[in-house]
């Protein structure tokens, strides 16, 4: 049986994702930093699948703790994929260097902490699948969440790298960039319906990505005509958007 | 704060929402002083779950731990009904109990304690919780099972959320062999008819009828009786049904895109549709086999069908009398509403069982549900209802309603002096849980 790890386990999207791999009869480790949180997660999961699902402790900014996480993990992973994210206040950003220090260590360097030592282990067998969750934020920044983009631009960068480098290993590397997507994160902020995904979309869209080696996916196929456009329009303009 | 109401879309109030996925949030949300109340999946239909301040508990819907053997489910109080039927319908699963719609929380379905068509049999669904973990107040957690906390358990099935947050449910879904329900249909042609049909049919386990509210003289009371019993594997006759007994094909799924203009529902409109509904049923009695999702929830195939009542939205009137008055009593107030013409086409019949319970609804007796689009003409009806309802010594079930006295509550609840009290006596301190509702029928101040 092929086992998934699953890094910031809570979030409604990896929740989705966890769901989808225990319906297509995985099994899975599920890491998070509340247990409270996660347990019944786990519970749920096995009771609706009876897929083997573990809880794990996992902090995504604790980087020393990292390496003692991986080497404990039993089965080692076929694949891992890297939910957790932090989407800080940006206005309190702009003065509170601590809120942007949290965005970036959850959103870039928890993540290639994670990642590095599973891309080794990976590496050195020759197998597996990497996805990291990062955001169609870092395609371009804008003044509404460009610390947060920034971030996840950095790890965007850093999975492209990374795919580059195991591309001849037999290790695939994933980039998935969900667009809106109905979940916590985002329960407070008006979405346009027909931009916004539901979890279980990028679920199906992670799931299906890695099965056909896709480099990078969005979960709505509209997203990526969006961020072509966005990405195209001269910064003489853009920056006078109010975007 | 954002715009919320319940089912009936009336009414409609400005409230603070807040969800929570872990016990420990539900505690620093209830660390704040002030009243509250739980709010599942909104499908009370008047003001039993509105407050200025309101808990969202939909997020914490997780199943915790089920036997195999036994059938025991345990899971958090948010889980909708048809979350459980998803997973455990297709392994041989049902529920004890089920109102008309799947799209209820367990939290809402032990508050206030719902009944279904096997009321006659199984009762309500609150006498099949075997314990429960609720929160206090003052962030402490009691489990309570009928004989563990018993006072608490009694007080909190059938309490409408006022003595705390449910957490989780412990109990026992029923085996079935297949998805499948053998189902009679039978034309009843007048009150009396259909009162002698749920007599004749008190050993089916479910047992229910449509009535036409708009029918008079003659025929005043004509109906529709559905009644059922899950099929056995070796009923069904479908190669279709045969081939995956547990997992109905899917039906049409229907939605109500926008909110109807007012005028949509009219007398002349009702009264085309029941002529059409009651005389699509042959005289006599008709045999088939339909899926549990026809059977039980018809309504659920069509999402938003709250929006035809329109902008002012609905009450669903749902009474019980006791037996002994009641055909009598049923031809008195059925009268009285087919001569106001107000009525709609939903309206449903039923025979219950026996019930001993502190505060819950039903009855040994008939209960009769109808839904009203909500107008002063209708609200001057209630009023006279409410009267003959009480002179039977019957009463009005809290889950519909959104516009009692609290005169009425008094008279009609035995045990309301005693819930007022015990609900005072579990809200002392500076978080307090109350609703709308509470405050108008005057169980909270």
């Amino acid at each position: 049986m092929k086992n998934v790890l699953i890094l910031g386990a809570t979030s409604d999207m990896a929740q989705a994702i966890a769901k989808k791999y225990a319906a297509e009869g995985w099994s899975l480790s599920l890491a998070a930093r509340n247990l409270e949180l996660l347990e019944p997660v786990a519970s749920d999961l096995r009771i609706r699948s009876k897929a083997e699902v573990q809880a794990l402790e996992f902090d995504a900014v604790d980087f020393a703790s990292h390496c003692g996480f991986y080497d404990s993990l039993e089965p080692k992973p076929d694949a891992v994929i890297c939910v957790f994210g932090y989407m800080g206040d940006q206005l309190e950003a702009r003065t509170d260097f601590d809120e942007v220090r949290r965005t970036i260590d959850v959103n870039y360097t928890g993540a290639v902490s994670i990642l590095n030592i599973v891309a080794s282990d990976f590496e050195k067998r020759g197998s597996g699948a990497i996805a990291g969750i990062s955001s169609v934020a870092g395609d371009r920044g804008r003044q509404s969440n460009y610390i947060y983009g920034s971030a996840k631009a950095g790890f965007t960068a850093y999975l492209a790298g990374l795919r580059n480098r195991l591309a001849k290993k037999g290790v695939h590397v994933m980039t998935v960039k969900p667009g809106f997507c109905r979940t916590k994160m985002t329960e407070n902020l008006e979405l346009p319906a027909a931009l916004t995904a539901e979890p279980e979309q990028v679920a199906d869209a992670v799931f299906q990505g890695l099965e056909k080696k896709r480099d990078t996916v969005y979960s709505l196929w509209m997203w990526r005509w969006v961020m072509l456009i966005i990405r195209h329009i001269p910064e003489v303009v853009f920056k006078r958007l109010g975007m | 704060m954002r715009k919320i109401s319940d089912w009936g879309n009336y009414p409609v109030i400005d409230a603070e929402v807040a969800g929570f996925d872990t016990a420990e949030q539900l505690r620093e949300k209830l660390a704040r002083p002030g009243e509250v109340i739980a709010f599942g999946n909104g499908r009370s239909y008047g003001d039993a779950s509105l407050q200025e301040s309101m808990l969202l508990t939909r997020r914490f819907n997780k199943f915790l731990s089920f036997d195999e053997a036994t059938g025991e489910l345990c899971c958090q109080a948010g889980t909708l009904l048809s979350e459980i039927l998803e997973v455990f319908a297709p392994r041989g699963w049902f529920l004890p109990v089920t109102p008309g719609t799947k799209f209820i929380t367990i939290g809402g379905a032990i508050a206030a304690d719902v009944h279904g068509k096997n009321h006659h049999v199984d009762g309500s669904f609150g006498q099949h919780v075997r314990s429960m973990d609720v929160m206090r107040n003052d962030g402490s957690v009691i489990t309570c099972t009928p004989t563990e906390n018993s006072d608490f358990f009694s007080v909190t099935v059938g309490g409408m959320g006022l003595t705390g947050v449910i957490l989780n449910a412990t109990f026992r879904l029923r085996k079935i062999e297949t998805a499948y329900i053998r189902e009679e249909t039978i034309r009843a042609e007048n009150l009396d008819d259909i009162m002698d049909g749920f007599e004749a049919s008190n050993d089916w386990t479910y047992s229910v009828a449509w009535i036409d509210c708009l029918a008079k003289g003659d025929a005043l009371g004509r109906s529709i009786m559905m009644r059922g019993e899950h099929a056995t594997a070796t009923e069904l006759v479908d190669a279709s049904h045969k081939q995956s007994p547990l997992v109905p094909k899917r039906g049409l799924q229907l939605d109500v895109p926008f909110v109807f203009p007012n005028f949509a529902l009219n007398p002349l409109t009702m009264k085309a549709f029941n002529f059409v509904y009651y005389n699509k049923c042959r005289p006599g009695t008709h045999k088939r086999m339909v899926d549990y999702n026809s059977f039980f929830y018809p309504l659920d195939a069509i999402g938003n069908w709250n929006r035809i009542y329109g902008k002012r939205g609905f009450t669903q009137y749902q009474f019980v009398i006791p037996k002994e008055a009641g055909r009598e009593g049923m031809r008195k107030i059925l009268t009285r509403i087919t001569e106001s013409g107000l009525g709609s086409f939903l309206a449903v019949l039923k025979l219950f069982g026996e019930q001993e319970s502190f505060m819950s609804f039903p009855m040994t007796g008939y209960t009769l549900a109808l839904d009203f689009p909500i107008s002063l003409k209708a609200m001057d009806l209630f009023k006279e209802l409410d009267a003959m309802v009480a002179d039977y010594g019957g009463r009005l079930y809290l889950a519909k309603d959104s516009r009692m006295s609290a005169a009425m509550f008094e008279k009609t609840y035995p045990n309301a002096d005693a819930f007022r009290q015990a609900i005072a006596m579990l809200n002392k301190g500076e978080t307090k849980f109350g609703s709308l509702q509470s405050k108008r029928i005057g169980i909270t101040d």
